[in-house]
């Protein structure tokens, strides 16, 4: 059973702002939810899991890195605020 | 005036090369039917105001002898693919204003190859939902039906081909979403291999299993945008090599069926319009065999951990820091949670079950049980392609659904059970028109091969079109 204090959790964990209300709501969503999902654990492992099956990721080496700051403009000018080149945020400490 | 139901990306290229109208008049005749019927359909969520400067530049590479296939092609793009310098939003509030500081890989393949972008179209926020009711901006209409929904997530691009409001469309696949919407709307939608077309420049949702996808009025015009975007790209370390064009086509493949699956929730009239469909293909030469998918029955539950999983670390990221609009609060924390408040419910809904199902005491029941059974349905799939060239299944369970039908948010997910497992398993899959209920409804099949196999896949679902 999920509870809504634990939803509150959840949502705080997520930065996810939740009021009484809903958070009864999702509740009840993911009770029904989660109870489906559950199945997975009567799924039979397998052994021989990756053969020829894997994901395949191709890794570059480092190196060649691009000059410093050519992106810094196009990137920064999404920012919602800034100051001298850094996004600009409320007190940390 | 030009014809724009039966145009296909070839027939108007050979129209455009001869002369028998320009790119601008091709331009013209989408932007008067997107005029037209937009305002009902709301498949476009903006249409760019240099429509007629694009289209003249493409006009002059075709006098100048430089055209190829896709140039002056109108296409319109999904709201979660970035082109320079315009608008893009996942259709949420949490990006509102954000504009693209650089293309998608598969954005800029098509710029090069001179295609026209008519606007960005709609979907579910951040591509989550199979109906475009999750959009912050609207749900998009069924052009066979107003009052019923047009899939999703990519919903706006199957609703601009199926309505010639575009050409072709890109959509992006994470459980489904650019093939249920195809089914719904009554055009071609192909997920590829995972990793055949780049992720980079893909607003992130669930990063194992996202691929971008074509959706087109036919197969042969969904291969010619897919020959397009496919390649390596050093912005994506995700890459699967694909087969050699044409390698063993086979003029009577071997259709594997899993019929155990196909037993119960299916539509009566989805059912038999699917069986007559393997009929036809019988006639056409394919051996129709039966196989088991003993995990497909799994697959839905085991998408709806991932997914979900991956999501809630994609979507980290927006909190008014980097992009998009800040909400302001009473401290860094205030500001986040505040700015976290533009997610829309299905958003936060995926968060949650993410951050739940990733959570200690959760973890090890729930996400590592659903990565171990995925290893279990790749190899399920790689059992059964050793005896069937590909797999058929129907795209969907049901027809296109009255908007607001679906009250539970299970009851929603169970629409994707057919077309998760091609994400999962990272093949790919098409979805090709099969039909109408009787109430006029598209119906769509869906044909599934192994990882690479994608030219292959889309010169079967070609053939089996025309039978």
């Amino acid at each position: 059973m999920i509870s809504r204090e634990e939803i509150q959790k959840l949502a705080l964990l997520a930065r996810i702002p939740v009021t009484d209300e809903e958070a009864a709501g999702y509740a009840r969503d993911m009770e029904e939810i989660v109870r489906y999902v559950a199945q997975v654990q009567k799924i039979p492992e397998v052994t021989n899991a990756l053969e020829g099956t894997e994901q395949r990721r191709e890794m570059r080496a480092d190196g060649e890195p691009h000059e410093g700051g050519i992106y810094t403009d196009a990137l920064l000018s999404a920012a919602p605020e800034k100051e001298n080149g850094f996004v600009k945020v409320k007190k940390i400490l | 005036m030009i014809e724009l139901t039966e145009l296909t990306i070839k027939k108007a290229h050979d129209d455009l090369v001869r002369g028998r109208y320009s790119v601008l008049e091709l331009a013209e005749a989408y932007l008067a039917e997107i005029e037209k019927k937009n305002k009902r359909l709301n498949s476009y969520l903006e249409v760019f105001a240099d429509v007629r400067e694009q289209a003249q530049e493409a006009d002059k590479k075709i006098k100048a002898g430089k055209a190829g296939i896709l140039t002056g092609i109108p296409f319109a793009i999904k709201d979660n693919i970035l082109i320079k310098g315009r608008h893009v939003g996942a259709a949420s509030k949490i990006l509102e204003g954000y504009i693209a500081p650089y293309d998608a890989t598969a954005v800029a393949k098509l710029k090069d190859a001179g295609v026209i972008f008519l606007g960005r179209v709609n979907c579910d926020e951040f591509a989550m939902g199979g109906s475009t009711e999750n959009s912050a901006y609207g749900v998009t209409r069924n052009p066979h039906d107003e009052s019923r929904v047009a899939g999703g997530s990519s919903g706006g691009s199957a609703v601009a081909v199926a309505a010639d409001l575009a050409l072709a469309a890109l959509g992006s696949d994470t459980g489904g979403s650019v093939r249920l919407p195809a089914s719904f709307c009554g055009v071609v939608g192909f997920k590829p291999t995972y990793g055949a077309v780049s992720r980079s420049g893909l607003i992130a949702y669930g990063s194992s299993l996202d691929c971008i996808g074509p959706i087109a009025k036919t197969a042969d015009d969904a291969g010619i945008i897919f020959d397009c975007i496919a390649g390596k790209d050093s912005m994506d370390a995700t890459f699967v090599e694909l087969s050699v064009t044409n390698h063993s086509l086979s003029t009577s493949p071997k259709i594997g069926i899993p019929r155990s699956f196909l037993k119960e929730g299916i539509d009566k009239e989805v059912l038999d319009n699917f069986n007559e469909t393997l009929g036809k293909m019988k006639k056409a030469g394919a051996e129709i065999i039966e196989v088991e998918l003993p995990t497909l029955q799994y697959a839905l539950a085991v998408y709806y951990i991932i997914a979900p999983a991956e999501a809630s670390a994609n979507l980290a990221r927006y909190d008014g820091v980097r992009f998009g609009p800040r909400r302001e609060g009473d401290s860094l924390m205030g500001d986040y949670i505040a700015t976290r408040a533009l997610f829309g419910t299905e958003v936060r809904r995926r968060i949650l079950l993410g951050t739940f199902v990733l959570s200690s005491g959760y973890y090890d029941a729930y996400y590592e049980k659903a990565c171990a059974a995925r290893q279990a349905i790749y190899v399920d799939f790689a059992r059964v392609f050793e005896k069937a060239d590909i797999i058929a299944m129907p795209t969907s369970s049901a027809p296109a659904w009255k908007i607001g039908a679906k009250v539970s948010p299970l009851e929603s997910y169970l629409a994707d059970i057919f077309t998760v497992t091609a994400n999962l398993a990272g093949i790919p899959a098409v979805s090709i028109p099969s039909g109408k209920t009787a109430n006029g409804l598209p119906l769509g099949i869906q044909l599934l091969a192994p990882a690479g196999d994608d030219r292959r896949l889309l010169h079967y679902a070609n053939t089996f079109s025309q039978s």
